[in-house]
């Protein structure tokens, strides 16, 4: 492990931290233009999170450890995550440690750590919130890995990196199962992040929020960390996504700082035209009934095997 | 094994697309979009049959491409569309299973359509070989969105999809039918979905629903 290695997986990290609450702020910015809002400022986001870290945290009389801890939890993993995933460079040290499946593994604990928390100050809301995140969060994990799987299958690797190269490497090919994984990978993105279809990210309405209510206890640095770990989640997902669908533009760990400043300006381009197409898929889609949501990732899921249905037949 | 070329290439896409759109008709509850969702079918046929027919040089492949251009995604949609207006029948179509079984119904489907089509298409020379799986593949998928269905209207987009997977199947498994052929079963598509239409103001003015449920019994007595 060369310290130049290092010192790029310290800064892609960085980078990912840094760029993921302007990722929001984009898809905010893109969904208030597509309403024919004024849009918000880029850095809101930003500013929001600057604004909770001078506050005072306020804590519920019977919180519990586990409730202080479950922020830096969640920041943790995310970052972590982020760590694992290539946005920038394709073999960093820690790309290379740890597979898609662990990457899966890793988001479940942050899941797990949150519903807890939830219940953990015993409101209604929490409990509620929690309760249905988990429904998602088991509808939607399977249909991850099922499309984490068709990208295994044609690579022949479970490494992010891998798959990612050996997807890039010409010649252009089509995979007709990857049109299939992709679909039900945008879904699962919605489903997972809290965006419109399943869960409304602008909502206080208590009876249709699902993120929001496991969140209404948190204060101050505490909201601020878990609204940061939840614009990094999305960044992920969205990392996720480029690796698997659009893998062009990832420099290798000892590229040229020039190549370098070349992938990280093809992440903010990639970035940039993924906010816009979230911010249309939110626009024209209602958001479902809380029932109609395990409809949605079973055609996730279903859309996910068809993919690899597909890619046995085709051999491609 | 050696990259197949990128007509195969963009054949296996369209047929994946197909496929695709045939599973979106089957989880659709809205008769409108259910129509869009067929045309969108049909241009990508035509797409294909036209792909097929550059590849292969066949010129009577052309014919039927623009056949189906003309006929599957403007005027039959266009047909349909003004029926559904003037039946007024746009509300959410009801199914008799629920959406998500019927969507593992279609996968089991898809795969006993590929477990057949393997052994034939091993057998075959053609460039689009692969793609007779999924165009059987269609077919099913069509004939069982019929079967869940109860609106008279949704079971003629049923039938009409599933002409358009007979007519895939069609140029996937030997580069198409006769021209003669061809036209007629073009004819008479758009014959039947004439014909279908006025029974569709016959069945309303009898039962005053477009459910297909009343016309299992002969006679009210």
């Amino acid at each position: 492990m060369s310290s130049l290695g290092v010192a790029r997986q310290v800064g892609a990290v960085l980078l990912a931290i840094a760029l993921a609450p302007l990722f929001m702020g984009w898809i905010a910015q893109c969904r208030a233009w597509l309403q024919n809002r004024s849009a918000p400022p880029l850095f809101l986001p930003w500013r929001m999170l600057r604004k909770l870290f001078w506050k005072d945290a306020a804590l519920a009389e019977h919180a519990s450890a586990l409730f202080r801890a479950t922020p830096y939890v969640l920041f943790g993993t995310m970052v972590l995550a982020a760590a694992i995933i290539p946005s920038v460079v394709l073999d960093l040290p820690f790309v290379l440690v740890a597979d898609a499946i662990a990457l899966v593994g890793l988001f479940a604990t942050a899941r797990v750590f949150i519903a807890l928390a939830a219940m953990d100050i015993g409101t209604a809301f929490g409990t509620l919130g929690a309760r249905r995140e988990m429904m998602i969060g088991f509808l939607a994990e399977p249909a991850l890995l099922m499309v984490f799987f068709n990208a295994f299958l044609i690579s022949g690797s479970t490494a992010l990196p891998t798959i990612a190269a050996r997807l890039a490497a010409p010649p252009f090919v089509i995979y007709p199962s990857l049109a299939f994984a992709g679909i039900a990978f945008v879904m699962v993105l919605l489903a997972e992040n809290a965006r419109i279809p399943i869960d409304n990210p602008a909502t206080h309405l208590e009876l249709t929020m699902i993120h929001e209510a496991m969140v209404l206890e948190y204060s101050a640095r505490h909201l601020a960390l878990v609204e940061w770990a939840s614009a990094l989640k999305l960044f992920n997902y969205a990392c996720i996504g480029f690796a698997l669908f659009v893998p062009w533009g990832l420099a290798s760990q000892h590229a040229s700082p020039g190549t370098l400043l070349l992938a990280v300006v093809a992440l903010v381009l990639k970035l940039a035209l993924a906010g816009a197409a979230l911010a249309v898929v939110e626009t024209v889609s209602a958001k479902l009934r809380i029932f109609r949501a395990p409809e949605f990732l079973a055609m996730a899921f279903l859309l996910a095997v068809l993919g690899l249905l597909v890619h046995l037949l085709l051999g491609a | 094994m050696p990259a197949p070329t990128l007509t195969a290439q963009l054949l296996n896409g369209f047929a994946a697309g197909l496929l695709l759109i045939s599973f979106s008709m089957l989880s659709q509850r809205r008769t409108r979009a259910l129509i869009t969702l067929f045309a969108w079918q049909g241009a990508i046929l035509f797409a294909s049959t036209s792909l097929v027919a550059y590849s292969a040089g066949l010129r009577h492949l052309w014919y039927s491409a623009a056949l189906t251009l003309v006929l599957k995604v403007f005027l039959l949609p266009f047909i349909l569309l003004r029926l559904v207006r003037r039946l007024e029948a746009q509300w959410d179509t009801e199914t008799l299973l629920n959406i998500p079984t019927t969507m593992l119904l279609g996968v089991g489907l898809v795969i006993f359509a590929f477990g057949l089509a393997q052994p034939i298409s091993a057998l075959a020379t053609t460039i689009t070989r692969n793609t007779l799986g999924i165009a059987l593949a269609i077919i099913l998928l069509a004939f069982l969105m019929m079967i869940t269905r109860r609106k008279a209207v949704t079971q003629v987009v049923g039938f009409l999809a599933m002409e358009n997977g007979l007519f895939f199947a069609a140029t996937s498994a030997t580069y198409g039918m006769p021209m003669v052929v061809e036209l007629g079963i073009a004819l008479d598509v758009l014959v039947g979905v004439l014909i279908l239409g006025i029974f569709f103001f016959q069945i309303r003015e009898q039962f005053e629903s477009l459910d297909l449920h009343h016309l299992e019994t002969l006679k009210e007595d």
